[in-house]
């Protein structure tokens, strides 16, 4: 007995050791090039690097969360950048990530329906611009809305004059609000313009996405609603036709299926879609770098790409190590509250 | 089982104590001079396949000459690319430094001090030393430099019923013939949104955003806001428009485009509309005199030389043949630049006469904020310089000030 119950543990033991052998590779590989430099960037972010040698050796001033508070608290240039780039990604995300669901949505319900014909070819079309490159992309949409690019022209046809796209930093916001009567952007009360929240008056929290950051954000819904909507493609063909007959018996319409049916079943979908897309925007990189590098008057400019600059054009690591440090925070703290709220409506 | 798995995650941690060290084994060891046949590390910051390859040839023939070897890289994005190189230890013998980047370079000690150990450094131009030193020493041998200067396309200007003579040599005239050219129906001026144009006008002024050492801020004063104010007059009459105004990515594009009869760009201006426009027919004058006289924006690059280079000697002794009069004249026919040294002024002045006016603002030019942390602050400049109709000159300038000296102080 004692002899038996001995042996077992010891082949409890062998058990554990070898499957921890078997996965130390992949622990391995994680662990160096994924958890250690998030913690040695996490060290770059409490410290004054400037970038000359290694971040560890003696030399390098530690100064704590001070690179933190000087996105937040202190007054100056380095907060009002970083909060500037907050609320120009804000108004980004909150255009995009419902704008390419809703359409990624409609193009897969369109594309799943059994009475359209060459649906391979819509899938494939509509999917396209998610394969292509997003530097590529960026480059042809630069040309499509310059000022006698093909979306000024198509404009002036109906005898719109379009304005200059990728010169144009006046809020959408502000011009709809000039536009309403409500206020007169050139000369905005002073309620607004006194004070506000992290060193940025309320007048320029309320600015809305500027004119030019319109054309990142159509570039941007059009690319990656194509990607979202084969997850949802993929999740509609998994919904069982028995249950749509099943309703369709019960006497629901086309919309109450839609409504009752459809959508809680594609509930885990949308978690990642909207999840996904919260990430991805709240990343953005590359069209700015491409497109407009923060310009027009900063209208553009994101926290990912202030990192960048701050780090490789400035020299000022720290601080641009924990704008990306913050990003992560916001990210997090997004996703999490989205998943309590979706779990919450049933 | 749990502490098996913080043991794993830790494993690889403690095994990077050893990469962490290894980092420090070449701090550690101060750059010493290495005898021998030098193979040095050139790292260039390309305008074309034409500057790369004249330079190619030129540290080919130097390495011949001398029994060294010299590899030159033209670099996708230098600043990206040197930034990476020093964080990891182990730059590029001999690099560009940009003027606007030089101070920045300097500041953290990526650079050597190598400049007087050039044969006669005073012979390169004053405001070129002056641009390239920090802290009092002269770091770095200009390899070239530009001026900006004022373009006028010649059949606009005669179309407008305007000769030779009309050319403005004051702030006053250039209004005067900008409103003749806006009644002939074109876009008199086009000017590039950045401080690296329309701060021409404060140097005429008698402005500048620092003093010449970059240590103070300077930028609140009464003759940078008579400078903004007056361009901001030239942009409200529709006299001067910003290229993106006019559909181009910069002056010298709308220029070419003859949408704008004048436009103030450096001498790059040159190839540009050769390659891209050659049939706009067009001459160069000094720009307008401002209220405090001549003045005019300079643009250069150093041959730096990185504080961790093994071959230190080796670097400077090629530097030094890459800025011969000589070699200064031969890259000057191939890529367009005007030498740095003053000696080979006549030469080039002989063989580009047409770059008279760009060669003469050398002597009154103003280099680029040489301070450290600046990229920032002047970024934020140039943001409001692109909405210089709409605010005012005093406020902006106040900004620039408050964040100039919380950047030089800091």
């Amino acid at each position: 007995m004692f002899l038996r119950r001995g042996r077992g543990r010891l082949d409890a033991t062998r058990e554990t050791l070898a499957g921890w052998l078997f996965v130390a590779p992949v622990v391995l590989i994680l662990g160096l090039f994924l958890l250690l430099p998030i913690l040695m960037a996490l060290w770059v972010s409490l410290t004054d690097w400037n970038g000359q040698g290694s971040p560890f050796q003696s030399g390098v001033p530690y100064v704590g969360t001070r690179n933190y508070t000087r996105l937040f608290t202190e007054d100056g240039l380095v907060r009002e950048d970083f909060m500037t780039s907050v609320r120009n990604n804000i108004y980004y995300v909150a255009i995009v990530v419902p704008a390419q669901t809703v359409l990624a949505l409609g193009l897969a319900v369109i594309v799943n329906s059994r009475m359209l014909k060459g649906r391979t070819f819509f899938r494939a079309a509509f999917f396209f611009p998610s394969v292509t490159s997003s530097v590529a992309i960026s480059v042809v949409f630069l040309f499509m809305f310059a000022n006698s690019g093909v979306v000024s022209q198509l404009l002036a046809v109906f005898g719109i004059d379009g304005p200059q796209w990728f010169s144009d930093s006046r809020g959408t916001l502000h011009l709809l609000l000039g536009g309403l009567g409500l206020v007169d952007p050139d000369n905005p009360p002073a309620a607004l313009t006194g004070g506000g929240p992290f060193g940025l008056s309320w007048w320029e929290w309320l600015s809305g996405p500027s004119v030019a950051m319109w054309t990142i954000i159509m570039l941007v819904v059009w690319t990656t609603s194509g990607t979202f909507m084969l997850m949802f493609l993929a999740a509609l063909q998994d919904i069982p036709v028995t249950l749509e007959e099943a309703a369709m018996l019960d006497g629901a319409g086309r919309r109450q299926r839609f409504r009752h049916v459809t959508l809680p079943l594609l509930r885990p979908t949308m978690f990642l879609v909207l999840t996904l897309g919260l990430i991805s925007t709240w990343q953005v990189f590359d069209q700015i770098y491409v497109m407009s590098q923060g310009d027009p008057a900063k209208t553009t400019l994101t926290p990912a790409y202030l990192s960048y600059r701050m780090a490789f054009k400035n020299f000022d690591y720290g601080p641009g190590t924990a704008i990306s440090f913050v990003l992560f925070a916001i990210i997090v703290v997004l996703t999490v509250v989205q998943r309590l709220i979706m779990r919450r409506r049933v | 089982m749990k502490s098996y798995l913080t043991l794993l995650a830790l494993a690889p941690i403690v095994a990077c104590a050893a990469c962490g060290s290894g980092f420090n084994d070449q701090q550690a060891q101060p750059s010493q001079q290495t005898s021998g046949p030098a193979s040095l590390q050139i790292l260039i910051g390309s305008s074309g396949q034409a500057e790369t390859d004249a330079v190619k040839q030129a540290a080919a023939a130097w390495a011949k000459s001398s029994g060294n070897s010299a590899t030159v890289t033209p670099a996708q994005d230098i600043g990206q690319q040197l930034g990476q190189a020093f964080a990891g230890g182990t730059p590029p013998d001999v690099f560009y430094v940009d003027a606007s980047r030089f101070a920045d370079y300097a500041s953290v000690g990526a650079l050597e001090p190598y400049g007087d150990k050039i044969s006669n450094p005073a012979d390169f131009y004053e405001s070129l030393r002056t641009t390239f030193t920090f802290d009092g020493k002269f770091y770095c041998a200009p390899k070239d430099f530009s001026t900006l200067a004022l373009v006028v396309n010649q059949d606009l200007w005669s179309k407008a019923g305007l000769s030779e003579s009309d050319v403005p040599t004051t702030w006053d005239q250039l209004t005067a013939v900008s409103k003749k050219l806006k009644d002939s129906g074109v876009t008199p001026l086009a000017i590039g949104d950045t401080r690296d144009r329309i701060g021409a006008f404060m140097v005429e002024a008698g402005g500048w955003i620092t003093t010449p050492d970059g240590k103070q801020a300077t930028a609140d004063s009464p003759q940078n806001a008579q400078a903004l104010d007056y361009v901001r007059t030239l942009l409200k009459d529709k006299l001067a428009q910003y290229p993106k105004q006019l559909d181009a990515g910069w002056g010298g594009e709308a220029f070419g485009k003859a949408k704008a009869a004048m436009t103030v760009e450096g001498n790059w201006i040159k190839g540009a509309l050769q390659a891209d426009f050659p049939d706009v027919k067009y001459a160069v004058y000094e720009m307008p005199a401002g209220p405090k006289g001549k003045g005019t924006l300079s643009f250069t690059n150093c041959w730096g030389i990185a504080a961790k280079s093994k071959y230190k000697e080796q670097a400077i002794s090629f530097v030094e043949a890459m800025t011969t009069v000589d070699q200064q004249m031969a890259f000057a026919k191939a890529f367009g630049v005007m030498p740095s040294r003053q000696s080979a002024k006549d030469a080039y002045a002989q063989e580009f006469p047409k770059d008279a006016a760009f060669l003469n603002g050398a002597a009154y030019a103003q280099g680029p904020v040489n301070a450290p942390k600046m990229d920032s602050v002047l970024a934020d400049f140039d943001t409001g310089l692109q909405k210089l109709t709409t605010i005012s000159s005093k406020s902006l300038l106040e900004r620039v000030q408050k964040n100039t000296q919380s950047a030089i102080g800091g």
